[in-house]
């Protein structure tokens, strides 16, 4: 594991080689290519070697094809909608990407509705595009529309960990009261529970554990939420 | 108007997506990032109803200030929450204007960029932006906080320019009282060099040679912002956070120091209150004055105690 900074030479190579986010295959003119990195941060590799990337953190989102996000509907332009997920532009959904919807019959959104959607096309050119089936089955897998709850800003970086099973927090806060959360890989979570007060506790120990904010360890965030009245 | 090249049009009618609705002519500056969703809105009323707040403080209760001093004198970081201001303070010799030949100068620079919050533009000073920068001139320049006459030299000739440069780095809300602390406490912990006048000969001491002197304040004054919230069934809230702040019916902005002698009463639109109310928040704010003026002069203290001035 080193450290990498943006146009730095990266030295991936395998037959079957794999780039996550935060690098670049570049092609010079005589035909052979090199890999560069576009972001700071730790350079990572899987064991074989074969898949590289660079983890960081960052607030600002920067859409990437299937990443699943939370957004907010802005307006509505003709038979599409407008979604701020966060990112330097709105971003596009087509109205009927939808489970089950059709000319006649679509989703009621209003403008403020939130929205767990998948990033179906992003593209460094254009306005990222969402949809909330699955484009091969049809079915919703999730996606649409959530009501209730509330929206837990976080960094990108925490976030991922969230997602991450084998991550502390979710357990930890799990076992103490049953709440439902939908993580947006836009540093947006969502969460609902039966009462206010769980929420809060939620939303309070994410920001706490949250390495742009408290940094707390698993072993700080048990003291903390015995602090906590839930 | 829109038969003319379109760069005349700059988005004469904006529709909802900053498109101009009558020719398509997109506003040049990036639209403004949404209001909060419908489920926050609900969420944040709700609890307020509960009187419960979304970072577990009490209604009344303020985010404690982290203040940072550093190498020199006069420059201050505060931080309430994850806002963050910092202030500057130099000092300059000048020749007075001829209209007020025995007072200093004090001028405030504040500039809300697009570091703070993606919400702010550069380029056009947004709403917000003028509302913190009349304010911080009503605190802490024409409430008299640096006793004017004592930065003259020598009349009409040589004066001190205090330059109060604020530097907004981060936006969670409430940045109005974060700047005014950040203002107040950068004022209190700075020190001009010593000067001596012989006849018409005004030598400035460097800070090596005699040690620095204090400004000479009036008071000490701290602002301190109430939202207030649609419903009425909700009681108004301390420090409000920005996601509180953006769901308000309006802010109340009350400027106060320690000895209860109220500066500023700012209400900028919003819900209508009662005479009653308003006399029940300042008495809470007297409070909260007092407090902070407590903890200000403990870092104060704690700050020129660690620092060893070089007197040869």
């Amino acid at each position: 594991m080193s450290l990498v900074l943006p146009g730095e030479h990266v030295p991936a190579q395998h037959v079957n080689l794999k780039l996550g986010p935060g690098l670049l295959q570049q092609s010079s003119p005589g035909g052979e290519s090199s890999i560069i990195a576009t972001r700071a941060g730790e350079l990572n590799h899987s064991a074989n070697r074969a898949r590289w990337w660079v983890e960081s953190n960052a607030r600002r989102y920067v859409p990437a094809p299937q990443e699943s996000v939370i957004g907010v509907v802005i307006a509505r332009s003709g038979e599409n909608w407008r979604v701020d997920i966060g990112a330097a532009h709105m971003a596009n959904l087509d109205g009927l990407a939808f489970e089950g919807a059709t000319k006649r019959n679509r989703p009621n959104l209003k403008v403020g509705s939130l929205l767990y959607a998948r990033v179906s096309l992003a593209h460094k050119d254009m306005e990222p595009e969402l949809e909330c089936f699955d484009a091969q089955t049809r079915k919703a897998e999730g996606f649409g529309e959530v009501k209730g709850g509330f929206v837990v800003h976080c960094s990108l970086k925490m976030c991922r960990q969230l997602l991450d099973p084998k991550h502390f927090l979710l357990p930890m806060l799990g076992s103490r009261f049953p709440f439902d959360a939908a993580t947006g890989l836009n540093g947006r979570v969502w969460v609902n529970a039966k009462e206010a007060k769980h929420i809060i506790a939620v939303s309070r120990c994410i920001e706490a554990v949250d390495p742009d904010g408290g940094g707390m360890s698993e072993a700080e965030m048990k003291k903390f939420l015995g602090t906590l009245d839930i | 108007m829109h038969k003319r090249a379109p760069a005349f049009c700059s988005a004469a009618r904006p529709g909802a997506s900053g498109f101009c609705t009558r020719c398509l002519f997109r506003r040049a500056r990036m639209p403004r990032p949404a209001s909060p969703s419908i489920p926050e809105k609900e969420f944040l009323y709700s609890s307020l109803k509960q009187s419960l707040r979304l970072d577990g403080r009490n209604l009344l209760e303020m985010r404690a200030p982290t203040l940072t001093f550093g190498p020199e004198l006069g420059w201050v970081e505060c931080a309430l929450g994850k806002t963050r201001v910092i202030a500057q303070v130099d000092a300059k010799m000048v020749k007075p204007p001829p209209e007020r030949p025995l007072e200093g100068i004090i001028s405030i620079h504040s500039e809300l960029s697009p570091m703070a919050s993606s919400e702010y533009d550069s380029g056009r000073p947004s709403d917000e932006e003028v509302t913190i920068t009349r304010m911080l001139d009503k605190v802490l320049r024409r409430s008299d906080v640096v006793d004017k006459e004592s930065l003259c030299v020598l009349a009409g000739q040589r004066v001190w320019h205090l330059r109060l440069t604020i530097h907004c780095l981060a936006d969670a809300g409430n940045m109005l009282d974060c700047a005014c602390l950040a203002g107040v406490v950068a004022l209190r912990h700075f020190r001009r060099p010593e000067v001596e006048v012989v006849g018409d000969e005004v030598t400035i001491h460097h800070p090596s040679e005699r040690a620095p002197v204090p400004l000479s304040m009036h008071h000490t004054p701290y602002c301190l912002t109430f939202a207030y919230f649609p419903e009425t069934s909700i009681l108004p809230v301390l420090d409000p956070s920005h996601l509180e702040e953006t769901l308000s019916a309006g802010l109340l902005s009350i400027a106060l120091n320690a000895q209860r002698e109220l500066c500023v009463v700012q209400k900028a639109g919003g819900v209508p209150l009662a005479p009653d109310e308003i006399l029940r928040i300042v008495g809470i704010a007297v409070d909260k004055a007092k407090e902070l003026d407590k903890t200000v002069e403990e870092r104060l203290k704690e700050d020129w105690a660690g620092r060893t001035v070089e007197v040869r």
